[in-house]
Formats: C-alpha cells, structure tokens, sequence
C-alpha cells in the first residue's frame, strides 16, 4: 500500500476505534488511537496475513500484548477481511466474538489470548522459537504498552528472546508515557526504554510512531537484522487523532458519550 | 429499595478512617488506583502510599517487606493480578511468614462484566484458602466490608479480602455485630439452609422469599469468612434443616460450595447443592447478563433448593 492509503487506512481505523468504543459503552480508545498508525502499517503493509487463509502456517503473526487495546486490533482485522466491519458494533457485549479483550478462542485472526499485561510478550518468544523449529521464515511481531513494560515478565522474555538470538521476533514498544494511574515517570520509571532493552541484547531502533514511512523502513530494517530480535521503540501520543483525547491519562479506559464521539468522528473526517 | 453501595468503595472509606487512626498503615497499588479506591487514602495520605506501578508480584513482595518491619500493608489491585498472577509470593512471601498483609482485591468474579474472562476472577477464593494461616473474607454489602475490613486491621496475619466492581444492595443495619469466623444468620428456617457469600447474599435474600411464597421455609447464612469457616453454623445447618444449597460468584471447584461440602462429609452428612460457576470462563457482558448466564440468580439458587431439599 502507499503513503496516502495507508494514511487512509489509518483515519478508517480510528473511526472504528470510536464507533467500537461508543457502542460498548466501555473501552479503551487512547492506547488503541495511539498504536493505529502502526498496526495500520503492520497489517496493511508489513505483514504477510490474508483474511482469507487465516490458518496458513507460513503467515506471519502479530501478538497484541497489551490486550486492553482490542478495539485498535479488532479494527484491523475488520478491514483485512479476517470478519465483517459490521460485526465491530458487537464490541464487549454478551455472546460477541469481540471479547473486552483479545480471545484467539472466539475470533479467527488473534492469534494469542491477551489482556493481563507481559503474557503476550512471553507466547510471542514461544512463537518465535516454534517458527525458527519449524524452519519458517515467517516473522513474529508484538506489541506492548510502556507501562506495561514495568511487569517483571517483560524482562524475563526480554532475556529469552535475545539468548536464543530470535531475530525473527520483532517487539513494539508504544511509548504514549501514560498508563492508569498518570505519567509512567510518575507512577513507576521506566525509562530510559532504549538503553535498557540495549543491555538486554536486543537490536534498538527508534523512530516516531505516528510517521507511517519512518514505521516502514523500521520494520524494513528489522527484519534484515540477524542474530537478535529487534524492538522498535515508537514515540506515541495517547489519544491520538482525536483532539480531547490527546496525551490525556483519563482517556485510557473510558468511552465517549454521544456528543464526544460525534466529535471525535467529525475530527477523524466520518460519521457516527 | 436498598441503596446499592460497590465494596471498593467501602474499602475507600475504610482506609480513609482507618488510616486517620492507625500511623502504622502503608497502603500499596499497582496503577489501578483509581479503580480500587486506594486513590482515597492516597489523597489524604500521600507519605504512606506507594504505587508499585504494573507490577503485582513485586507489589506484594514489598508489602511482605514493609510488613515482616512493623507495618500493616494494604496492598490492592484486581484479584485476578492478585491472587493469580502473585499466588506464589502471597504464598511464600505473605502466608509463610504470616507478614500482617491486607490483600484487598476489588473486581473479582464476573461481575467485572465487559473486560471479559481475562479479568474474571473466578477461582480466588479456592487459591486463597490453600493457603496456611491465610484468613479469607467476602463481603456482601457496604456495611459488612468496613467492618470486616476494620477487623482485618486489627487481625494480626495475612488476610484475603475480596471486594467487587459493581454496586449491590445493603443489606446490613450500620449498628450490625460482624466479626471474623462468625456466619450470620440473616433469616431462619427449617427446610433448607442457604449458605452464600459475597454478590450472592441478597440474591439468596430474594430466594427465601420466593420460596417462602411456596411454603418453603429456608434459613440464610452470611458465611462472609470462608476461612476460618465457622463450622458450627455449617454442622447445625445440616442437622437442622437436612440439606443446603451454596451460593458463590466463583467457580464451584475449592470455593464456599466445597469447604461446606468437606465440614459435612466429615462432621454432619447432609445433601448439598451447589450454585456457582460450572468449571468454565466467564465471558464479556453486562453484569447482570452474566449473573443470568452463568446461574447466578435468586430463580437459580431456589430451584437448587426445591430440588436438593
Ligand atoms: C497484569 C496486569 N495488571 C494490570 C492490568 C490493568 N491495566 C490494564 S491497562 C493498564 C495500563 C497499561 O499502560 P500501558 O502499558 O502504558 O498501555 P497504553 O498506555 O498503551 O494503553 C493496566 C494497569 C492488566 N491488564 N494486567
Ligand atoms: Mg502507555
């Protein structure tokens, strides 16, 4: 896809994030806006994934580890064709295939069960090792949130994965500086988020995460890098796209009432 | 109708009051601080609350830490970051020590409602009473959490607390007398006793009277300590009334059902039914939704009684 579908793409994925959220009622739009450019550039470009052939062992596969951004994964799917758009109305409620949080068990497409934080991150390492046993050259790709990176697990799988060398494993950092309770560098420090997967072994690139070339040649990058898995380490704005949710903390997990999604619809160029 | 009081936000309060009393209270979270209700204490005291940030097993690693050196911790996130993901630091750093540690964790059961069955925890309770020494307490109401919490303080030892999401009825009078161990009788009968806890207790409330408009004359049991249970109340239960049904928002594997199953085997054989959930994960929905799916009901629980009576 080119530049200007793909920016495309990426305004048609927010308006799903909003639609989803609104119609749940509950949600968590700010760290869903804030990956979309890049999951935008990793389903729509990146990886090699077909709707139609879900199953197929030599696709490659992405592992929403930060699970609680569901609707910015199901929006995704929605639009690669894995199940019909209308379907993302169905978000959280009773019987839906769209679980609150990611279910490989109910919807083809998700390819790991996610939603307690660093679990994803761990199955990812395993899915990497599995591909290198079974001589795939398909590529593993995971995503995790910043705050999330302050689990343990993170760095136990860090660890794992560049001790086995993985380099067909390539990590997401989404670094939005927020998490529930406030600003990271006030709840609990992360940084400096470079240095420490650095001393992990990893391969470290880091880039702007809503630049969707600076995304592409990142990825591009990283999957020429041998003998170590590669993190991309992706400055991100939480909310972004959406005026009144940008860098907001109070956006993580909440949804817009009627008056604020007609605006965030108004603002992402479509309709309620 | 009864006002409807959430027991996280009991717990805000609680440790509000408690914290104006007792300078020995620390109290922890992991970035939920705002959903457990800790955010209160915080505001008021902000020297003594640390956040741990996403980490739950370092949590309660520090608060044994800040325990075994003279403090009493509050340490809270969602019980299934708490009694799951740090089940084995609770086990060693917390219940093997006896470190004086209040795991007060909030959104436990289904009742979580749209998060899904990631969130649900179900099987709590059952990891939280394997546990030696580990004192385990499921309010049903705004009353009975502050007391049991307030008694909690006071207890010297490891105690499980778990509180809910989503507001439910209160059902107790502020001057009530609750205490740790001690069933309360919240209505007496001799067909069939109902022993509930938690969520479940005034949906138990409901099914007395519906069954009462049968001529079914059943006792209700409060069991809010599932350890230590208070087993006289079990034993005269079953002799006295012949059968009982459980009723528990938690998988029927190693919670209520099977503690009082394992007293009457033992002491006093009688039937017992079981409502809880079946051996499965829960599932996105809204909380009632779920309670109706899954059985959890006031028709579910008196039809267990009809036929187990
Ligand atoms: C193990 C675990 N602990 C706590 C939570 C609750 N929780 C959900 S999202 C979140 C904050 C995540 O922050 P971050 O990783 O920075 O995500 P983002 O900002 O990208 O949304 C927390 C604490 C969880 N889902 N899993
Ligand atoms: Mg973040």
């Amino acid at each position: 896809m080119n530049k200007q579908a793909l920016q495309d793409k990426a305004a048609l994925i927010r308006q799903h994030i909003i639609r989803e959220v609104y119609h749940a009622g509950s949600g968590h739009p700010g760290g869903s806006l804030s990956a979309t450019d890049i999951m935008t550039v990793l389903y729509f470009h990146e990886m090699n994934i077909d709707g139609n052939d879900p199953s197929n062992p030599n696709r490659d596969r992405f592992v929403l580890s930060k699970g609680h951004a569901s609707p910015v994964l199901y929006a995704c799917l929605a639009e690669a064709g894995f199940f019909p758009k209308e379907d993302l109305v169905t978000f959280r409620k009773l019987g839906s295939c769209l679980q609150g949080h990611p279910s490989m068990l109910k919807l083809c497409g998700v390819e790991m069960s996610t939603g307690s934080l660093g679990q994803g991150f761990s199955a990812s390492v395993g899915m990497a090792l599995a591909g290198r046993l079974d001589g795939r050259d398909s590529r593993i790709y995971v995503m995790l949130g910043d705050g999330e990176l302050q689990e343990g697990i993170t760095w136990e799988a860090s660890m794992a994965a560049a001790h086995y060398g993985l380099d067909n494993l390539c990590a997401i950092v989404d670094h939005n500086g927020l998490q529930i309770d406030g600003k990271n560098d006030d709840v609990m420090r992360v940084m400096p988020i470079a240095e420490k997967f650095r001393a992990f072994g990893w391969n470290v690139i880091e880039l702007d995460g809503h630049d969707l070339d600076a995304i592409a040649a990142g990825f591009r990058k990283a999957g020429k890098h041998k003998g170590a898995p590669t993190v991309l380490v992706a400055e991100t704005h939480k909310g972004k796209g959406v005026s009144f949710m940008e860098d907001q903390a109070g956006w993580h997990g909440k949804a817009p009432d009627r008056e604020q999604a007609e605006q965030a619809m108004a603002e992402l160029g479509g309709i309620l | 109708m009864a006002d409807k009081i959430a027991t996280r936000q009991s717990y805000g309060r609680a440790l509000v009051e408690l914290g104006a009393l007792r300078q020995d209270i620390v109290v922890l979270d992991a970035d939920l601080s705002g959903s457990t209700m800790t955010k209160e204490f915080a505001k008021v005291y902000p020297e003594r609350f640390f956040n741990a940030g996403i980490a739950e097993a370092n949590m309660y690693g520090m608060a044994a830490g800040l325990a075994v050196s003279g403090k009493t911790v509050f340490a809270s996130t969602f019980a299934i970051f708490a009694a799951g993901r740090a089940f084995e630091i609770i086990r060693n750093s917390i219940g093997y020590t006896g470190a004086n540690v209040k795991i007060c964790a909030t959104h436990a059961g289904l009742t979580v409602g749209e998060d899904g069955a990631s969130h649900q925890a179900i099987e709590d309770l059952a990891l939280m009473r394997t546990i030696p020494g580990m004192t385990v307490l499921n309010p049903a109401d705004d009353v009975s959490a502050r007391k049991l919490l307030q008694a909690a303080a006071e207890w010297n030892g490891p105690v499980y607390v778990r509180l809910g999401r989503a507001a439910v009825p209160v059902i107790y009078a502020e001057e009530t007398d609750i205490q740790i161990g001690k069933a309360v009788t919240l209505r007496d009968g001799k067909d069939c006793t109902i022993i509930a806890t938690g969520l479940l207790v005034s949906r138990a409330m409901e099914a007395a009277e519906l069954l009462a408009e049968e001529g079914i004359d059943v006792r209700v049991l409060d069991m809010h300590t599932l350890k230590p249970m208070d087993e006289g109340a079990v034993i005269r239960a079953a002799r006295e009334t012949g059968s009982i049904v459980t009723a528990e928002e938690h998988t029927v594997i190693g919670g209520l059902g099977a503690a009082v199953a394992q007293i009457c085997c033992e002491k006093a054989p009688a039937k017992v039914s079981f409502v809880g959930i079946q051996d499965t994960f829960g599932e996105s929905g809204k909380p009632d939704e779920l309670l109706e799916k899954y059985g959890l009901t006031a028709a579910a629980i008196a039809e267990a009684v009809r036929t187990v009576k």
